[in-house]
């Protein structure tokens, strides 16, 4: 394989890791703008996602169908989790919310350890297209799926914040809770929208991911998790062309280290991008301002 | 020019902060169409009782009746859907959203369609959303802010900012309309413009305004009734010429 094919070959896995990157970060970015909370629970929603998928599967059940169960089936658990975890600590200092979410993820690996135990499972990948053959590249095709799908997401949302009244009122409360409040927009309900959202978002990229991967375990969202929310840092937390561009960078960044410098630092040199980001503009890229956090 | 219909009864309104009386037995009648000031000295009370009457701090005793419908223990999103809405005497803007954008934020909450309408475009979606945008732009019109639509609100100039928010305040399609000192660092020229603007404003609009003001002179000329805070209490209640001729006002608060 030549040096230019190579590198080719790697673009498109650091696009299709970056996707669901950008996917996950999306969750974090909207939670954190809207309810100033990081949801370190978020990345556990993945493998919930893929849980709840592979069941259906196992059932017999037509993919497209299971994917939306799935899909639904996190949303549900997202504004569940919200209205009893986080809800009721909406006035708590943010260190409270911190360590709640960080409960809340333990709380599900180690429910989903008791349910299917710590082994990881074989995961019946569904998309099978004919692969994309571009010169001597092979694209196969749960990697160009997962891009195509991913970036329609990403502009559905965008399309959704932007325009619709729900968007709006999302965006209103991000700028300044007590003022929407009082032009009459119920902020518990956007709040709920935006974990339902998010958690959605979550679960299309724990599909995705177990399709490319196709093996799948009760812990296999703790890391991506974690690289998301080092995205949407990067990108700037809050906002959602950050969570996006930060979750393609990160993803680049990731598969270039792996395929060129050693694939044992690519975990390293990611989260030494969390640390230096940080520490010189911890605001982000895209980010505005520099707000307290915890 | 007002009718006599009651939009906003307050009878005994009372707050504590701990120790603090902040406001004491505020007894109020504004009338539909009717043009109201409330005045007093820095630390009064004026604008807790719009935060009161807004539902921001629930009211330790009295009751507060929006055309005859009892509001207080109402969350501040609820009285702003019934039909109270107010502008802050420091600016609170979505200063991040563009001008046309903070008004559709208000008018977006008498839309109505549903999350998925609104996820998928559904045509309904499109007929709501014209609507709502060509009433934006009507909205606007009224201070002349249509051509800035399109600038985000952080970049308007200071009096245009205080316009805006009475602006996005008409969004909310409001029977009472409250502005809590529209015309605070305005020249003496712009918050004439103002002025006549507000009184434009309630008879285009037929609403009720209730208007906090520091500017004696200006409330004098414009409203049809007052009533004068001092130290959380009610001082005094009239027409402009009863206010500008009662003793106890002129001693607290023209000083004299």
């Amino acid at each position: 394989m030549s040096g230019v094919v190579m590198f080719f070959m790697q673009i498109i896995n650091g696009l299709n890791i970056g996707s669901i990157y950008a996917l996950i970060a999306l969750g974090y970015t909207m939670v954190y703008g809207i309810a100033k909370l990081i949801n370190f629970a978020h990345g556990d929603i993945i493998m919930v996602g893929a849980y709840l998928s592979l069941v259906l599967l196992n059932t017999g059940m037509h993919w497209s169908i299971a994917t939306l169960l799935s899909i639904l089936g996190c949303a549900l658990l997202g504004f569940t989790m919200e209205k009893v975890a986080y809800k009721p600590l909406r006035k708590a200092s943010r260190i409270s919310l911190l360590i709640t979410a960080i409960g809340m993820s333990y709380l599900l690996q180690n429910s989903f350890q008791l349910i299917f135990s710590a082994n990881p499972k074989p995961y019946p990948a569904f998309i099978n297209l004919p692969s994309l053959k571009l010169g001597s590249i092979t694209i196969s095709s749960n990697y160009y799926t997962t891009f195509i799908v991913s970036v329609l997401l990403m502009i559905l949302l965008t399309l959704f914040v932007k325009k619709t009244k729900m968007g709006k009122a999302m965006r209103s409360v991000a700028e300044d809770e007590g003022a929407a409040r009082l032009m009459g927009i119920n902020v518990d309900h956007t709040i709920s929208l935006t974990f339902i959202i998010g958690t959605g978002l979550a679960a299309v990229a724990g599909i995705l991911y177990s399709n490319c991967y196709t093996i799948i375990s009760p812990t296999m969202g703790s890391l991506p998790g974690i690289k998301a929310f080092i995205a949407a840092v990067l990108g700037g937390i809050g906002s959602i062309p950050g969570a996006v561009l930060g979750g393609f960078i990160l993803g680049m960044i990731e598969t270039l280290v792996k395929a060129y410098i050693s694939s044992q630092l690519a975990d390293t040199i990611v989260f030494l991008i969390l640390i230096l980001m940080l520490v010189f503009k911890p605001a982000g890229i895209l980010g505005k301002n520099v707000r307290e956090k915890v | 020019m007002s009718s006599n219909k009651v939009v906003l009864e307050v009878e005994d309104l009372g707050i504590n902060f701990g120790g603090l009386r902040a406001v004491d037995n505020l007894n109020m009648t504004i009338h539909e169409n009717e043009l109201y000031g409330l005045i007093g000295p820095n630390g009064a009370g004026k604008t807790t009782v719009f935060n009161i009457l807004t539902g921001v701090y629930p009211p330790t005793d009295g009751t507060i009746k929006l055309e005859g419908q009892v509001i207080n223990g109402k969350t501040p999103h609820e009285i702003a859907q019934l039909g109270i809405a107010r502008t802050f005497q420091n600016i609170r803007l979505f200063k991040d959203m563009t001008v046309k954008e903070n008004v559709l934020v208000s008018l977006g909450v008498h839309a109505d369609y549903d999350v998925v309408t609104g996820m998928f475009k559904l045509p309904k979606f499109h007929a709501q959303e014209v609507a709502m945008e060509d009433e934006a732009m009507r909205l606007l019109d009224v201070f002349e802010l249509r051509d800035d639509c399109d600038k985000l609100a952080r970049n308007l100039p200071y009096g245009e900012q205080r316009e805006l928010e009475i602006v996005r305040a008409l969004g909310a399609r409001p029977k009472l309309l409250l502005l809590d000192e529209p015309a605070a660092g305005m020249n003496p020229q712009e918050t004439e413009n103002l002025m006549r603007t507000i009184d434009v404003v309630r008879k285009q609009f037929g609403i009720s305004i209730l208007l906090i003001e520091h500017d004696m002179k200006l409330v004098m000329g414009i409203c049809e009734k007052i009533t004068v805070l001092n130290y959380g209490a009610m001082l005094a209640c009239g027409t402009p010429e009863e206010i500008q001729n009662n003793p106890q006002v002129i001693s607290a608060y023209l000083g004299e």
